[in-house]
């Protein structure tokens, strides 16, 4: 497994595991990324910036910090 | 009276709905967080009439930032009658989870399910007698912006209120999981979503994040704002603006004034030394000139365009852009949102400060924009001042302010304790701008403007003539004469305008205009306007915003940092 940080631009994974307290997994969770959901990752933010990734055709930037605690499974 | 809330996620279109119900205009713009305090309306349906209030978007009830914080206790406080809960037809799944958690209240309900015009052509379908008997609650699919819909809502609105009990949901409580669990069997059930190619506006979103294509889309995107803005303005003041001014209205009004006023005071707080002159400072003649000729054009100008951009979803994907540059000042990329609404005006630009999660930030930003980012008012008498000398000028205001905002950031980040809170929202789609919500808006801003400049300009103008003749600005003058000759390399006249400036900045800029400075005593006296006091309305937000403590260290920050400078550029250009 990988983390959203490390999936290539352009693929496609399943979410498998959310590290972190319940703060972060409900923020996540309440924005529909949650473990079994596919996600697209569209690239990353210049200069190390943060990580574009689609889930259901919506887009959502996430910082680096809480994309390396976001495991998934390339498909 | 019955208080109805509208509520739902960050940037479905509730203001656009409440617009609709109410009549009442409020701000809507294509990005989360566009509402963050809120606002309430009221709607007559037949003789009955209901308070109505704009939610700020949400994505749970457990909050996660303020303007959700703001949505969780007034759903908890303000006993709602009813709650119509509009949803986002493009992303059903995210959008139930608020709604179950809505539903579980046993509070009368009615789904609004907006953008079903954007649903279908993305391929998605929604069997909406389906989801209403899984909900038990009424839905209605609706196009906000256009108004589709609305009329039926209100007739379901009138219904509800009828028979409240028949529009209380009987789906049991549940936790989270079971929530989820919930969710996707109703999506399974009623969503059926056909694989389409991505559209060229699709390609587009993607392009705009991406840092190679997005930089260039960037400097392309700041590049025709800037020619737009000082294009359209400049075409504003030279073909209709300033001939309106000089051909018809200042020679009828000093005439007005001088047959109906004998010479003297008042006769010299109205017109002053007449139309001819920019600067005579009356109030009929050089207030006006100043708010309607010099000013209003680049403010219509500019909101325009920026309204533009927030309507087709830019501004976020700047935010991403910039994101790991704005962590460097303590900061992240959706700071750029109150900082580019800083460049109209700074007053709404610290009260979207909201959008932003910590204490910290938005005492950065708030510090920032008051400092560094020069409103549109302010602009539009730089470029009339420096204009005439050449674009280099400009340029030099412009790049020691960007000097200022990126070195302040850097050692504020430095100084406070803290970490800047990672970036995490959603990037929306991008939609091409609805011409008459647009409109609209440009209208609302622009009166916005025009109400708080002309009483604040007058009574300036007041108080230079006032202040003059009982000769205190002479005293002043011989009282700070060191500092802004050895320091500014000003001359002691100059001191009337930078104090004028802290009750308006455009005005106290033209005042600059009568000195016969040099274009290089123009630049630092511009410098040091900018970024020395704000000006009274962005003060009193400040202070309401920011509290007076962090307010009063912003202040001495700002003096302090505007001497500095001035300073250093009056030895390098002197």
């Amino acid at each position: 497994m990988i983390t959203l940080v490390n999936l290539g631009n352009g693929r496609n994974a399943i979410i498998r595991r959310i590290e972190g307290g319940p703060g972060l997994k409900n923020r996540l969770e309440v924005m529909n990324i949650r473990e079994g959901k596919k996600v697209k990752k569209t690239c990353s933010g210049p200069l190390r910036g943060p990580v574009v990734i689609e889930i259901d055709g919506s887009k959502i930037a996430i910082g680096r910090g809480m994309a390396n605690k976001v495991w998934v499974e390339e498909i | 009276m019955k208080k109805i809330l509208l509520m739902g996620n960050p940037n479905v279109g509730k203001s656009v709905v409440f617009s609709r119900l109410t009549g009442v205009n409020v701000i809507q713009s294509n990005y989360p967080g566009t509402t963050v305090g809120y606002t309430k309306g009221h709607i007559k349906i037949d003789e009955n009439e209901m308070e109505l209030i704009d939610v700020p978007g949400t994505y749970s009830l457990s909050p996660s930032c303020r303007a959700e914080e703001v949505a969780k206790e007034m759903f908890f406080e303000e006993k709602p009658e009813l709650i119509i809960n509009v949803m986002d037809a493009t992303n059903l799944e995210r959008n139930l989870y608020l709604t179950l958690q809505i539903l579980e209240k046993d509070i009368p309900t009615v789904i609004v399910l907006n953008m079903w015009d954007a649903a279908k052509r993305k391929g998605v379908h929604v069997n909406l007698k389906k989801l209403q008997e899984i909900l038990g609650v009424k839905i209605i699919p609706t196009v906000a912006v256009t108004g589709e819909g609305i009329n039926e809502l209100v007739n379901v609105i009138n219904e509800i209120d009828l028979k409240p009990k028949d529009n209380i949901s009987i789906i049991p409580k549940m936790d989270d999981d079971k929530k989820w669990t919930f969710i996707g069997q109703i999506i399974s059930e009623v969503q059926k979503i056909e694989h389409r190619h991505p559209s060229l506006l699709e390609r587009l979103e993607d392009a705009s994040v991406k840092p190679l294509s997005g930089v260039i889309i960037a400097l392309v995107v700041l590049f025709i704002t800037l020619q737009v803005v000082i294009g359209f303005g400049e075409l504003l003041i030279n073909y209709i603006l300033d001939p309106l001014y000089y051909q018809y209205y200042g020679p009828f009004i000093t005439g007005v004034v001088e047959n109906a006023i004998p010479a003297g005071f008042i006769h010299d707080i109205l017109v002053g030394s007449g139309y001819e002159y920019e600067t005579s400072f009356g109030l009929l003649t050089t207030g006006i000139y100043v708010i309607f000729v010099v000013v209003l054009p680049y403010i219509l100008s500019f909101y325009l365009v920026l309204g533009f951009l927030e309507d087709f979803g830019y501004l976020p994907r700047l935010a991403v852009l910039l994101d790991s540059i704005m962590h460097k000042l303590g900061l992240h990329g959706y700071a750029t949102i109150p900082i580019i609404l800083g460049f109209g005006c700074n007053v709404p630009a610290m009260l979207s400060t909201r959008i932003l999660e910590g204490k910290r930030e938005k005492f950065i930003t708030a510090t920032l924009i008051a400092i560094s980012v020069p409103c549109m008012a302010q602009t539009a008498v730089i470029i009339g001042l420096l204009g005439q000398y050449g674009i280099q000028y400009i340029m030099i205001v412009y790049g020691t302010l960007l000097i200022l905002l990126v070195t302040i950031g850097f050692i504020l980040n430095l100084l406070l304790k803290g970490e800047s809170p990672e970036i995490f929202f959603e990037i929306p789609p991008y939609r091409i701008p609805h011409l008459e919500t647009l409109l609209k808006k440009t209208w609302m801003r622009v009166r916005g403007f025009l109400l708080e400049a002309v009483p604040f300009v007058f009574l300036g103008i007041l108080v230079v003539n006032i202040l003059y003749i009982v000769g205190i600005m002479s005293a002043l003058s011989n009282l700070l004469a060191p500092i802004m000759s050895q320091m500014l390399g000003l001359p002691n006249q100059a001191i009337d305008a930078l104090i004028m400036g802290f009750l308006r900045k455009d005005l106290a800029t033209a005042m600059l205009a009568p000195l016969n400075l040099s274009p290089n005593q123009l630049v630092v006296a511009c410098i040091v306007l900018a970024s020395s006091f704000p000006c009274i309305a962005t003060f009193i937000v400040l202070i309401k915003e920011i509290g007076v403590k962090d307010m009063l260290k912003t202040v001495v920050l700002m003096l302090f940092i505007a001497l500095i400078t001035g300073t250093i550029l009056n030895l390098i250009l002197g």
